[in-house]
């Protein structure tokens, strides 16, 4: 790949290494009050709903999502946003109406903790080793991307990048634990606003403002006026016919991919459960969904602007859609995922850009750093805990955690390389979230509601989802099935959930099921309602209750849908 | 960033707000200054005319602002919590 060197300058630096003092600054600060393993790992379950549903927000808010996002948003414009108003906001509101009680409810320290109560250690050792070696390989990707532009700004070799981005990751979260982590995000979050806001208003400015900027997309000789309505958004399912494009997307994408990601993954259940209370844990994704639907309008409608406005980029699309997308690499040096860098380049004066370096640092180190606190807690409690040393007093514990974390920095290191030979970020990750997450979601939404399920078929049932998810996508890579586009990742998502499903109720019906005394906080019906609320607190406003609060968010994203639909 | 107040038990306790609204006061002042003294003709033209440092500087030192203010009027109050809770799993 080309050097596409920012023009930085030291006022540039200034605010980077500012900022840095910053990020350092929080692990040193937070670190005072962990004396505990379960303050380090879950933050002691004492923040307010606003810190938690931002940190929520800014956990998933890496260097896939805004890279990835803005170059989808770059090859394919509007239909991008499904995968915030079809995919995200939709799950991450289920998630705290009706999936949040059980998890902070049932008082675990983290999701396949729930699978262990619910199903047992069979079902547990699968979600508990496969979430630990998906962390790992997203947190490579962070850290590579993150290398990728340090490489790129100041020309350090990759493996140095790599190195002392892993270290100040590691120093802040050994220091403070998972609440230096959170408050990072946190702070990530506005500056990352800070940098993104003005960067697409002032790109808008230079297209002519939003009709403008509609005008020359539709105008662009390739796709169109398609660009510019999310629906049915053919181009970005991969499938022809309209009808089953909408049906892929709002099932693939919206129910499987996005309810398993935001549902079951513990990244952002962690960030969740670091709260207060049951009600603040629940208001922690109905709060972040409302960033989360805001968050599209500077992250994807950047990378339409820099299709359009930086000739770098446009040319790079012309010759993708008119020959394949490596002849156009070959001739200019970039890539859709270059867009929003491209974007930086061309319209930022320093100073400005010294803040939009520093917001995708940010936002690249808070990634990892949010994968690598959900490891460490994953491999603290649930491998080392349960399988390898229990008994322990918790000091000890605490001590793994840290030692954790050490060794999944000096693992995502080499992670990071392999992520590399990946083209497109998003295909990559969608892969992992069809092979992980789909099933998961089915045997948990099963469980939670149907008491008879056994044990065994929860591990059976994720077993065979997760195969057929790899057997698909072996299909789709073969190319026996052809699916462009994000098709072939929907398709083995859906298999996965599917055939999850149907195998959970087979196996079920020939296995005894657990006796009921031991699903109580676990499944719905032998729960008594009172477990899931806060005892002894008076009944709060209508606008502090998650349900309410949700109605409204749901309202809105449907707005958006219709609006830009 | 201020003296802990009397009435109030803040007793040091971290508190991210003056964390965020002492780094986007920094950020705002610096780009605030840039935007004045630095405004060339060069940069207009990749902006299309705006002064973009100095806008975001100021609107940066507005967020700053109000996250400065909202941390003094509500601080943290640290509450004793009975310490059965923490750490203790459940029953299994």
């Amino acid at each position: 790949m080309e050097a596409i060197r920012l023009d930085a300058q030291w006022i540039d630096y200034l605010l980077i290494a500012i900022y840095f003092i910053f990020v350092l600054g929080i692990g040193w600060f937070a670190k005072r009050g962990i004396s505990s393993s379960i303050e380090f790992l879950l933050s002691g379950r004492s923040l307010p709903a606003w810190v938690t549903a931002l940190a929520f927000v800014s956990a998933n808010l890496g260097a896939v999502e805004i890279m990835g996002m803005s170059a989808t948003g770059a090859q394919y414009g509007m239909p991008t946003m499904h995968y915030f108003w079809i995919g995200a906001v939709p799950a991450m509101l289920f998630l705290g109406v009706v999936m949040m009680p059980f998890y902070y409810g049932s008082k675990v320290r983290s999701v396949p903790e729930f699978m262990r109560k619910r199903f047992g250690t069979g079902a547990h050792l699968v979600n508990a080793l496969s979430f630990a070696v998906a962390q790992l390989l997203i947190a490579g990707v962070n850290l590579f991307l993150l290398g990728t532009i340090v490489n790129r700004l100041l020309g350090w070799p990759l493996w140095i990048t790599l190195i002392v981005a892993a270290a100040i990751v590691l120093s802040y979260i050994t220091l403070g634990g998972l609440s230096a982590a959170i408050y990072n995000e946190v702070l990530q979050f506005f500056v990352i606003v800070a940098a993104l806001l003005p960067l697409t208003l002032i790109g808008l400015n230079r297209v002519g403002g939003w009709d403008g900027l509609v005008d020359r997309v539709s105008n662009d000789g390739m796709l169109g006026a398609e660009q510019l309505s999310s629906w049915p958004g053919e181009q970005l399912s991969g499938f022809s016919n309209p009808v089953l494009s909408v049906v892929g997307i709002v099932f693939g994408l919206g129910f499987v991919l996005s309810f398993g990601y935001w549902t079951t993954n513990f990244v952002e259940v962690q960030r969740a459960m670091a709260s207060k209370s049951i009600n603040a844990a629940r208001l922690t994704p109905i709060i972040g969904a409302f960033p989360k639907m805001l968050i599209p309008f500077i992250v994807v409608v950047p990378g339409m602007i820099a299709a359009v406005l930086v000739p770098q980029m446009t040319q790079f699309k012309e010759i993708s859609a008119s020959i394949d997308e490596a002849t156009a690499l070959e001739q200019t040096g970039v890539t859709y995922n270059d867009a929003l860098l491209l974007l930086m380049r061309e319209v930022l004066p320093n100073g400005l850009l010294g803040v939009a370096i520093a917001g995708l640092l940010a936002a690249f180190m808070a990634g990892m750093a949010a994968n690598i606190s959900a490891f460490n807690t994953v491999f603290s409690y649930d491998l080392w805990q349960q399988y390898v040393v229990k008994d322990r007093e918790d000091d000890y514990y605490l001590k793994i955690g840290r030692w954790a974390t050490i060794g999944a920095c000096v693992v995502a290191i080499f992670t990071a390389l392999i992520a590399g030979n990946f083209s497109n970020l998003m295909d990559y990750l969608q892969t992992l979230f069809g092979f992980f997450n789909a099933p998961l979601f089915a045997t948990f939404i099963l469980g939670m509601f149907w008491k008879r399920m056994s044990a065994t078929a929860g591990w059976v049932g994720l077993v065979g989802g997760t195969i057929s998810a790899v057997f698909v996508f072996i299909l789709a890579e073969t190319g026996v099935l052809d699916l462009p586009g994000q098709g072939a990742a929907f398709l083995a998502a859906s298999t996965a959930f599917v055939v999850d499903i149907v195998l959970s109720v087979i196996v079920t019906l020939f296995t005894t099921p657990k006796p009921a005394a031991e699903l109580r906080g676990l499944v719905y019906s032998e729960t008594p309602k009172s477990d899931f609320e806060d005892l002894g607190e008076p009944k709060a406003p209508f606008w502090k209750r998650p349900v309410p609060v949700a109605g409204v968010a749901l309202v809105l994203v449907i707005i958006l849908n219709v609006t830009f639909g | 960033m201020s003296k802990s107040n009397e009435l109030t038990k803040t007793a040091g306790a971290f508190d991210v707000r003056n964390f965020i609204g002492a780094l986007l006061a920094i950020f705002g002042v610096i780009l605030t200054i840039a935007g004045i003294v630095g405004f060339t003709p060069d940069e207009a033209e990749r902006t299309g005319g705006v002064d973009a440092n100095l806008w975001t500087g100021i609107g940066l030192i507005i967020a700053a602002a109000v996250f400065l203010i909202w941390a003094k009027l509500r601080p943290i109050r640290i509450v004793e919590t009975p310490d059965d809770e923490a750490g203790a799993p459940g029953t299994d």
